[in-house]
């Protein structure tokens, strides 16, 4: 008896464990992580553990006592090598074989390189200890270079300007946040960037990356103490691909978190599903909250059940004073209609052409827009189809659209 | 002992709501109920100490605005990931229109 297995200790994985006990199984659990630590928040790598140097270590998602009290079996620092379907196992790296009923994958993701030589110049972040190296290197006065104007670029890039900085941003593409994030909200981020003192370098091919420069494609050259790349990660599949199952943008799983090998399931950053809600849709979301809420879905699902996903995909970035939240899936809903809940802030509301809101994007000072984007998600949830008029309209009250 | 301190008016807390009280340096929710009851707990979410006030009251649960965890907060019990640990509740009274929280 193998029982149920897990590779890749973050927060799929660690939520995995926690799910599967609370639902009252009492078999076998084996977590096995490449990383050295328990499972941790990675979150705050860009944030919290760059700027603050007194942050004690890693926010831990599991610790030895909740590890002792749910009777897991970790096995840290150790990488898996290679799966064998057919003998339902999985071979370490260092050779020794452990069995299993029923296998999750929750390896996560990890960073684009730049191609070339540029890359060897450009570092990453994905891991406590790459946000660390970061911190280190970010003190008072020196210039720091971001390649890639997405999320964790941008949150390193405001980072590096609270730890007395130079900062430039390059991003090749027209705006930042070309993925996901509508142009009002973005330009948003893009003014805050620069009213922070972040030279943006939008819409500009790179030239010639070299140990201490970026070389523009228009002729500029920034000189740099440290270059980073936040150019997007890359669902971590090698085991599953070398193993024949399917991929499609990351590990194929169905509604069910099921990959294409039945006893094998998969969730979090590496997992591609289709998304009943949204018209069957294959999504891979890189996005915390999603780890969570796949990891709930497949304890159930390991356990005998039939759950498919349904989970609204939500996602938020903090930035300066600034706090973006997102839910849904904006390019369902082309219709698009503003509220302002605040001075400073805004939201917008992606209606599809039968009126069903499909996303829900917004942006303000702290917390402000955070209820609302909750209450949006409900009516998403619920494929509601709220009047334009009043989403638009402040002195309606969000939740009294929810009871009408 | 108790001690009682006077945190606002019934009214400025609308129905399935909350509202932050600062008091000596300490930080608090109040809430109203949909059924008109009031209660108190401690203002800072238990995962990364985020102000509650902000976020989403539903029936009896208080969603974090951050990171979407909950709690109950008639018992302060956790209730949703990523919190796990609990809130902590304080006595409330109602008294000419103004709600008082026990404080001790
Ligand atoms: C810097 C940073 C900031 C972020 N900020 C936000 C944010 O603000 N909001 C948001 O919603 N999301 C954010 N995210 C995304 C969020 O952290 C991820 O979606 C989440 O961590 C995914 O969890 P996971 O368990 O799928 O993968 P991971 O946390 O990546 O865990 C996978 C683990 O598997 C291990 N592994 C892989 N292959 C093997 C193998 N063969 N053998 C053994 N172990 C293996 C890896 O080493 C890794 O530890 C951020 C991510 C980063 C990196």
């Amino acid at each position: 008896m193998g029982g149920i297995v897990i590779i890749g200790a973050g927060m799929a994985g660690a939520r995995a464990c926690i799910n599967l006990r609370a639902s009252g199984y009492e078999g076998e659990i084996t977590l096995i992580g490449e990383e050295v630590h328990l499972p941790y928040d990675r979150p705050p790598l860009s944030k919290s553990t760059i700027t603050d140097e007194q942050e004690a270590g890693p926010i831990w998602l599991l610790d030895h006592s909740i590890v002792d009290s749910l009777k897991l079996k970790t096995l840290l620092g150790m990488h898996v090598d290679s799966l064998d379907t057919a003998g339902k196992a999985v071979v370490l790296g260092d050779g020794r074989r452990v069995a299993y009923d029923k296998l999750l994958l929750a390896t996560g993701a990890k960073p684009r390189k730049l191609p070339g030589a540029s890359g060897d110049h450009a570092l990453t972040l994905r891991d406590h200890r790459d946000a660390i190296e970061l911190r280190r290197r970010f003190q008072p006065g020196k210039s720091i270079v971001v390649i890639g104007g997405g999320f964790i670029g941008l949150e390193v890039a405001s980072s590096a300007l609270k730890r007395g900085c130079s900062v430039a941003l390059v991003e090749m593409q027209p705006r930042i946040l070309m993925r996901g994030v509508p142009e009002a909200i973005a330009k948003i981020v893009h003014d805050r960037h620069v009213q922070a003192g972040v030279n943006m370098c939008v819409g500009v091919g790179i030239a010639e990356i070299t140990a201490h420069a970026v070389k523009l494609a228009d002729g500029r050259e920034i000189v740099a103490d440290t270059i980073i790349a936040g150019i997007g990660a890359a669902p971590e599949i090698r085991l599953a691909q070398q193993a024949g199952l399917a991929i499609e943008n990351g590990i194929a799983c169905n509604a069910e978190l099921q990959t294409s090998e039945p006893d094998i399931y998969a969730a979090g950053d590496c997992c591609s599903f289709p998304h009943e809600l949204f018209a069957g849709r294959r999504m891979r979301l890189e996005a915390w909250r999603n780890a969570q809420e796949q990891a709930a879905t497949v304890a159930e699902n390991l356990l005998g059940g039939h759950k498919a996903h349904t989970n609204i995909p939500w996602f938020w970035s903090d930035q300066y004073d600034l706090s973006l939240q997102i839910a849904g899936v904006a390019d369902l809903g082309p219709h698009v209609v503003q509220r302002v809940p605040a001075p400073g802030a805004l939201l917008l509301f992606h209606l599809a052409d039968d009126g069903r809101l499909m996303g829900v994007s917004g942006i303000g000072p702290g917390n402000s827009v955070a209820r609302d984007v909750k209450l949006a998600e409900m009516m998403i949830a619920k494929q509601m189809k709220p009047a334009a008029a009043a989403l638009a309209d402040v002195s309606v009250p969000l939740k009294s659209l929810m009871k009408g | 002992m108790a001690q009682w301190v006077d945190a606002c008016a019934a009214d400025a807390v609308g129905n399935e709501d909350v509202i932050r009280f600062d008091h000596a340096g300490r930080t608090f929710a109040v809430y109203r109920s949909p059924e008109d009851k009031y209660y108190a707990t401690d203002g800072l979410c238990t995962h990364e100490k985020v102000h509650l006030c902000d976020g989403l009251v539903m029936d009896n649960i208080i969603e974090c605005p951050k990171h979407n965890g909950r709690f109950d907060y008639k018992t302060g019990q956790a209730r949703g990931a990523p919190c796990i640990i609990n809130l902590k509740t304080y006595p409330t009274k109602v008294e000419g229109g103004r709600v008082f929280i026990d404080i001790a």
